[in-house]
Parts: structure tokens; sequence; C-alpha cells
């Protein structure tokens, strides 16, 4: 085969487009040719050439931005069917998890607060002076509080009771003062602490039985007052010492 | 209490033709924009073109056949957007499309070690010699060296049998030879980089 024949298949061999058997061929005339071989070199180098010199131009990126925001995918006015389930779907959600970390949030709240109180009873039985008027008569204890605490209350009568009242304190629950009597059934100390409502703030219990770090907690509301019932008792003690208190008023 | 969050998403089906169809063409974007300057020769009109490209592109994507070239289907609405434009029809109405029955009368290229030598990095001549080459042998050269298509994929943008392809691209590349080297010849020649001394 002369080399014009040969030449006319050169380009499509350096573009990889010529049969296997053809292209084998051709690499063997190119190995025996000079002249073909001087000519594939040639059109090889001008291959590069015009590799590298084609790719001369590099748009913007803000018009590739633009590009970008102009195909993207979004929702279309003739998509309402779908997008108002979707919306009502996450509306729902988005109520659920808000009223799920709303209550997640006031469980926290309750905790930290029942979490406060035990300490205060803690702090209590670990104190050398757990109470500051050492009396087992509520009538010396409850004028005692006169002018310490922003409030008043009345305190149970006992007799007839397995408890004894052993004294009272002034004690702070969010920087606010509060009343904290000390009782005791049997070998248990039982400590009724009474704060104002408003002095509580965010913080907020429910009235249900409770328990906090092992001691069990009774708790109500009356009168704008909260009333916290805690101690290692048996919860029958603590219900019983809760009944005496509401029925003093 | 553990908070839990779900999303239920519902999703059209001209959503996922889109979300398809960015993931498709935006990838081709720098070189659809650099096949559209050559094209133009305009950086402007470049943009718009690609521009309208892709706003066709994209409204027509259902009627593209997955699984077929995508790159040769938007290569095609590219050039056939720019062959419609001005600029296009100007380039078509000066240059005859249909010259592949017709023998051109190109100069024979001899090639010499030197002149190997002088197109091995003369990249910035071959540009020159690009721009001013018909749009119908810029598009060839440029589809097949920078595109890196198959005769097939050119085939099926341009719109031509093969056999076209390949007889186009030999003609093309003859004539950006003889045009990087007449412009060699033009180059005034080297001064002498020391004097001798008289």
């Amino acid at each position: 085969m002369v080399c014009e024949t040969w030449t006319e298949k050169l380009d499509a061999y350096l573009d990889g487009e010529l049969p296997p058997a053809e292209a084998k061929a051709l690499g063997d005339h190119l190995r025996g040719c000079p002249a073909c071989a001087a000519e594939s070199l040639a059109r090889v180098q001008q291959k590069r050439a015009l590799q590298s010199a084609g790719q001369r131009f590099t748009a913007d990126p803000a018009f590739r931005a633009r590009i970008q925001n102009s195909i993207a995918a979004r929702p279309s006015a003739r998509w309402s069917r779908f997008l108002l389930p979707t919306l009502a779907t996450a509306m729902a959600v988005a109520i659920v998890g808000a009223l799920a970390i709303t209550l997640n949030h006031g469980t926290r709240g309750q905790e930290r607060l029942l979490g406060e109180v035990a300490d205060l009873h803690i702090a209590t039985l670990a104190s050398a002076n757990p109470v500051d008027v050492v009396s087992t008569d509520r009538h010396t204890v409850k004028p005692w509080f006169g002018g310490k605490i922003p409030f008043t209350f009345n305190l149970p009568e006992l007799q007839n009771s397995p408890f004894t009242l052993l004294g009272a304190k002034v004690s702070y629950l969010n920087q606010s003062p509060g009343a904290e009597l000390l009782f005791r059934v049997r070998q248990h100390q039982i400590s009724v602490f009474i704060f104002q409502e408003r002095a509580l703030g965010s913080l907020r219990v429910d009235d249900a039985a409770q328990s906090a770090l092992s001691f069990n907690v009774r708790t109500w509301s009356h009168n704008g007052l909260r009333y916290f019932v805690i101690g290692d008792a048996s919860p029958q003690d603590l219900d019983q010492l809760s009944d005496l208190i509401k029925a003093a008023g | 209490m553990t908070a839990c969050w779900f999303t239920l998403v519902c999703v059209s089906e001209e959503t996922l033709l889109s979300g398809t169809f960015e993931q498709l063409a935006m990838p081709l974007f720098e070189r659809l924009y650099n096949f559209a300057c050559w094209l133009t020769q305009d950086r402007q009109e470049a943009e718009d073109l690609v521009q309208e490209t892709y706003t066709k592109a994209l409204r027509g994507f259902s009627s593209f056949q997955q699984g077929t070239n995508f790159r040769a289907w938007i290569y095609k609405i590219l050039r056939n957007t720019f062959l419609t434009s001005r600029t296009g029809l100007k380039a078509a109405a000066t240059v005859s499309l249909d010259i592949e029955g017709e023998e051109e009368a190109l100069p024979t290229v001899k090639e010499t070690p030197e002149s190997i030598l002088l197109q091995r990095s003369d990249w910035q001549l071959v540009q020159q010699a690009l721009e001013h080459l018909p749009v119908a042998y810029r598009e060839v050269l440029l589809l097949c060296e920078v595109e890196e298509m198959s005769y097939q994929e050119i085939s099926a943008t341009l719109g031509i049998p093969i056999g076209t392809v390949m007889s186009r691209l030999s003609r093309a590349r003859r004539s950006l030879r003889v045009a990087v080297q007449e412009m060699q010849q033009k180059l005034p020649e080297a001064e002498p980089k020391v004097r001798a001394r008289g």
C-alpha cells in the first residue's frame, strides 16, 4: 500500500477511530516509514496545540451562579397540590416539635426545681445547726418568721400525729426567701418548704407526687404559696403530713 | 423527653427532572461556555447563547431520551441556537457549510524538522488561526480536539453523517496547518541576540 493511502487514514488513527486491525497495520507502517512518521508527528503536534489553544475562555463565576440558579429545582405554581400537603405536614411536624421542646423544657425545669429543693433539704440534714429557731411549739415558730419572709402561713396541729416539729429557718429558692420547717417522724426528718409561687419565676412543677434524688416529694400550691414536703420517710408519712398542713390552711 | 424530627418530602416528577438536568448539565457549563465563545467570538453573545441553551434544554429535557448522549444533545441545542442567531446566520451566509463535496485548493503541507519544531509550542498562532477559520471547520475541530468527542458524537451534534465528519475534520485540519504556516512566515525574523563586534 502506498503512503498516500496510509496518510488518508492517519487522522482516524490518531483520533482512535480506526478499527483495531487497520490501526495495527498503520502502526506497523509508521515504524518503517520516516515520511509517514514525520507526518504523523506533525499531526500529533497540531492536535496537542489545538487542545491547549482551544481551552481559552473561562466563564465569570457570577454568570455560572446565574445559570445554576435558573435551572435549580424549584417549585412552580402548579405544584400547589404537592406543596400544600407538604407545607401542612411540615407545619404539623413543627408544632409537634415545638410542643415536644416545650414539654422537654418544662420537664427539665421541674427536675431542676425539685433538685434544688432536695439540695436545701440535704443541706439542712448535713448542718450542725439545721434550724434557726428550735421549738416544737407552732405558736413560737410562726411569729419567728414575722419580718423575715414576705408572707405568712399556718402551722398544723400535730397532736395525735406521729410528727414532731423540730424547728424552722429562713431558706432561699430562686433568690427568694421562704420558710423551711423541719419535722420528725420516727427516725426520719422531713422538710417543709413554703415559697411564694411567683418567686419561682419560670420554674413550674406539677402537683402530683414526685421524687428527687431518691427523696419522696409532695408539692402543691395554695393561696399563691408553693409547698414542698420532702424527706426519706415513706410516701404515706409524707401524704399524712401534707394533709395536716393543707388542713391548717 | 427527646424531641424527634422527621420530614415528609413530596417531590413531583418535574422536580426530579430538574434535579437530574442540573446534575447532567452543570458539569458541562465551562466547556459549553468555551465552545460558545469560539462560535460567537464575543463574550456577551456567548453568555446569551449559553443562557438560551440552558433554558431551551431545561424546557425540552422531558423529551430527552434517558440513556442517550446528553452531551451531544445539549451541544446540538447550543449550536442550533447559534446558527439561528444573528451572528450565526451571518457566519453561515459568509461560508457555505456544504463544502464537503468540493475539493479545496489548499497548498500542500510539507513538513520539515523545523516546521514541526515551530508548531510544537505555537499555540497562540493556533488560536489566531482557529479564530479565522470558517465556523464549520472551527466547530468540528473544537468538538474533536477540545471536547474529545467521538466521530459518532460529533455526527449527532452536528447532524451530519460520520463520513462527512471525517472529511470535514480532514479539511479543517489542513486549513489550520496552512493558516498557521502562513502566519509563521509573516512573523518578523528574530533579531540576533548577540551582535558580532565590528
